[in-house]
């Protein structure tokens, strides 16, 4: 269970912690995962984190959106129950379209916003009941915490992120079953 | 970075000028080659070709759908028809007017198009300033070369709505006015004195404002590095020109757009033509920049720059949008008549123009641009910017053409003539100005933050 040792190296600045993911980088070591308590502009390029595809979901709820708009409306208003509403009693679900716009709009708006933002809790590991990941409680705070994992060469990466300007280097044994 | 208007780009905008105007003088001879004489036998040719609107009168698609009592009201959004009804106007008397109409209107569409692309433009510096934006301070002197033309671009639309007369502004004809109450009740407003006033207030406040901050801007390259008067000038300056120019620029679109239309209103208008412009403005930011980057000439300009243009015309395409619905959806559902006949004349006598726009300004801005990534490949941009603009072209085309040709209407020469003619006046002021000053406002105080923008 060697490579369930990690370190952990953490910094009190968010521009020391970019040279100092860039300097890791470089020197190719993996970085597991960083913690800040605030986005840092840049991180995921730098971490060289593949771009997120939160963006295509969007997009597909926004279709399921409106779709569930037309069908719904289409329903309501012209199959179920046909009302004339400003002398268009028409009852044809194309003719009447521009009146049902707004809710078609809305429920995209709705559908998208909302399964993106459950979409993104998930597949960040988040959901009621869970138990924090985050190993040190300072990252919630002012402190940004760089974890890589150990493989033998604990002397030589401790160097490294001294060098690289980090406040606090602990080396841990990481519990796998924590998530 | 120094830039000067090279030769051939002088001589293409002079042969665009010179190809418009044949276009714009054939138009007028063509149109007046009908006349009194013989404009029942042009008719009847018409009709002969197969024509089919030549042998209907005007209006009865109209009076079919709102009945009869409506039928006055609708006649007049479509051409000039007011006087149609009772005022001893006969058909072809009607028809000669739309035919002698629409060189004039061809030429009135290019020239505010034009201008609107400036006037946007300086909207959008004024912002800039305003918010002491970060990103954009090195397409500034890109934006001033484009604001060069909000002065003569201005002048010769209030020519062109001068000599046009009662050809585009039929409450300029004393004797429609006669004989129709509503104008008579907002005479006090739409007379021609007024109008001219009014334009002229307009346009030296947006000249004024234009001067001084191109003045400035220039001013602070040549000052102390630790002196940023001319940029604070600059800032309060732009506030107080956008106060000016949100409440001038809907105005302007009441006197010089929808009052070709004198008895129909909307209270938006002033929005809907000023997302047309802005984003008619941001597109042409965008191309220029574009242009002067494939020369080598913004080597600052990254492709970070290029994505937030492409954000914006995105964006305000989706507003445009979003304002050309609210007019059309509330108007559409009450159905009242003598505001619905807008709709009516354009949805049934154009079409392809009205519903095109739409596919034009929204569905390709929307499906083209909506991927991160192609906001940064610059010949993506430039397609959708073509497709942009060609859009809102068509958007002042059908602001204006049926309350002056009617169904009378055509993209032909004296149309085409009329956008090379501007175009080409446009790109050689605008060139020439660009040239004038280095391509980089290198005293602005956020001039490094900008070039080091990236996202």
């Amino acid at each position: 269970m060697e490579a369930s040792k990690v370190i952990h190296a953490i910094y009190t600045d968010d521009d020391v912690l970019m040279s100092a993911v860039k300097t890791v980088k470089a020197e190719k070591h993996h970085i597991e995962e960083i913690y800040t308590p605030f986005p840092v502009h840049g991180l995921d390029k730098a971490m060289g984190l593949a771009p997120t595809r939160l963006a295509i979901t969007a997009f597909l709820y926004g279709c399921v959106g409106i779709s569930v708009a037309t069908l719904m409306m289409n329903f309501i208003m012209i199959e179920d129950w046909p009302q004339d509403i400003g002398g268009k009693p028409s009852f044809s679900y194309l003719e009447n379209m521009p009146a049902f716009v707004p809710i078609m709009f809305e429920l995209t708006v709705f559908f998208a916003a909302h399964l993106m933002v459950i979409t993104f809790y998930l597949r960040s590991r988040m959901w009621p009941f869970k138990k924090a990941e985050n190993p040190d409680p300072r990252t919630t705070d002012d402190h940004f915490l760089m974890e890589i994992a150990v493989h033998n060469n604990e002397e030589s990466l401790t160097n490294l992120l001294k060098d690289t300007g980090a406040v606090e280097i602990n080396i841990v044994d990481k519990d796998e079953d924590a998530h | 970075m120094e830039y000067k208007i090279s030769n051939r780009l002088r001589i293409a905008a002079i042969v665009l000028m010179v190809l418009g105007a044949l276009g714009i003088a054939y138009g007028f001879i063509d149109s007046h080659s009908v006349n009194e004489g013989n404009i029942t036998e042009y008719l009847a040719n018409e009709a002969h070709h197969g024509g089919d609107h030549a042998t209907d009168a005007h209006g009865d698609e109209q009076a079919d759908t709102h009945g009869d009592t409506h039928a006055d009201e609708a006649h007049v959004q479509d051409g000039h028809e007011v006087e149609a009804e009772g005022h001893e106007l006969t058909h072809e008397e009607h028809v000669l007017h739309q035919l002698h109409n629409r060189p004039y209107a061809a030429l009135y569409v290019a020239a505010f198009f034009f201008f609107m692309i400036s006037l946007g433009v300086l909207a959008f510096y004024a912002i800039q300033y305003a918010a002491q934006a970060g990103w954009s301070p090195v397409l500034f002197r890109v934006m001033e070369g484009i604001t060069s033309y909000v002065l003569p671009g201005g002048l010769l639309v209030l020519v062109i709505a001068f000599v046009a007369d009662s050809h585009i502004f039929i409450w300029m004809d004393e004797n429609v006015v006669a004989h129709d109450t509503i104008i008579q009740n907002k005479e006090g407003w739409l007379n021609k004195t007024w109008f001219f006033i009014r334009a002229s207030i307009f346009l030296a406040g947006w000249s004024v404002y234009r001067h001084f901050s191109r003045k400035f801007s220039v001013a602070q390259d040549n000052a102390d590095i630790n002196d940023n008067s001319y940029f604070k000038k600059n800032f309060r300056i732009a506030a107080a020109f956008l106060v000016f120019y949100i409440y001038t620029e809907s105005m302007m679109s009441w006197d010089w757009i929808m009052s070709v239309d004198p008895h129909w209103f909307s209270t938006l208008f002033g929005w809907y033509v000023f997302a047309s412009m802005f984003v008619s403005g941001i597109t042409v930011i965008a191309l220029i920049s574009i242009y002067l980057k494939s020369k080598g000439l913004l080597t600052f300009v990254n492709d970070s720059h290029i994505h937030d243009l492409a954000k914006f015309m995105f964006g305000i395409s989706i507003f445009w949008t979003y304002l050309w619905f609210s007019q059309f959806m509330l108007i559409w559902y009450a159905n009242i008549p003598e505001e619905v006949t807008y709709f009516v004349t354009r949805i049934e006598d154009y079409n392809l123009p009205f519903f095109g726009m739409v596919a034009l300004n929204f569905l390709f801005p929307l499906l083209l641009l909506m991927n991160s990534d192609y906001k940064r490949i610059p010949w993506f941009v430039v397609m959708a910017g073509i497709v942009i603009l060609f859009g809102h072209y068509l958007d002042i085309f059908n602001m204006i053409m049926p309350a002056t040709v009617g169904d009378r209407w055509f993209i032909g020469v004296p149309e085409i003539g009329s956008i090379l003619f501007f175009g080409g006046l446009f790109m050689l002021i605008v060139f020439t100005s660009l040239g004038k000053y280095p391509l980089l406002a290198k005293g602005n105080p956020f001039i490094k933050e900008s070039e080091h923008f990236h996202y």
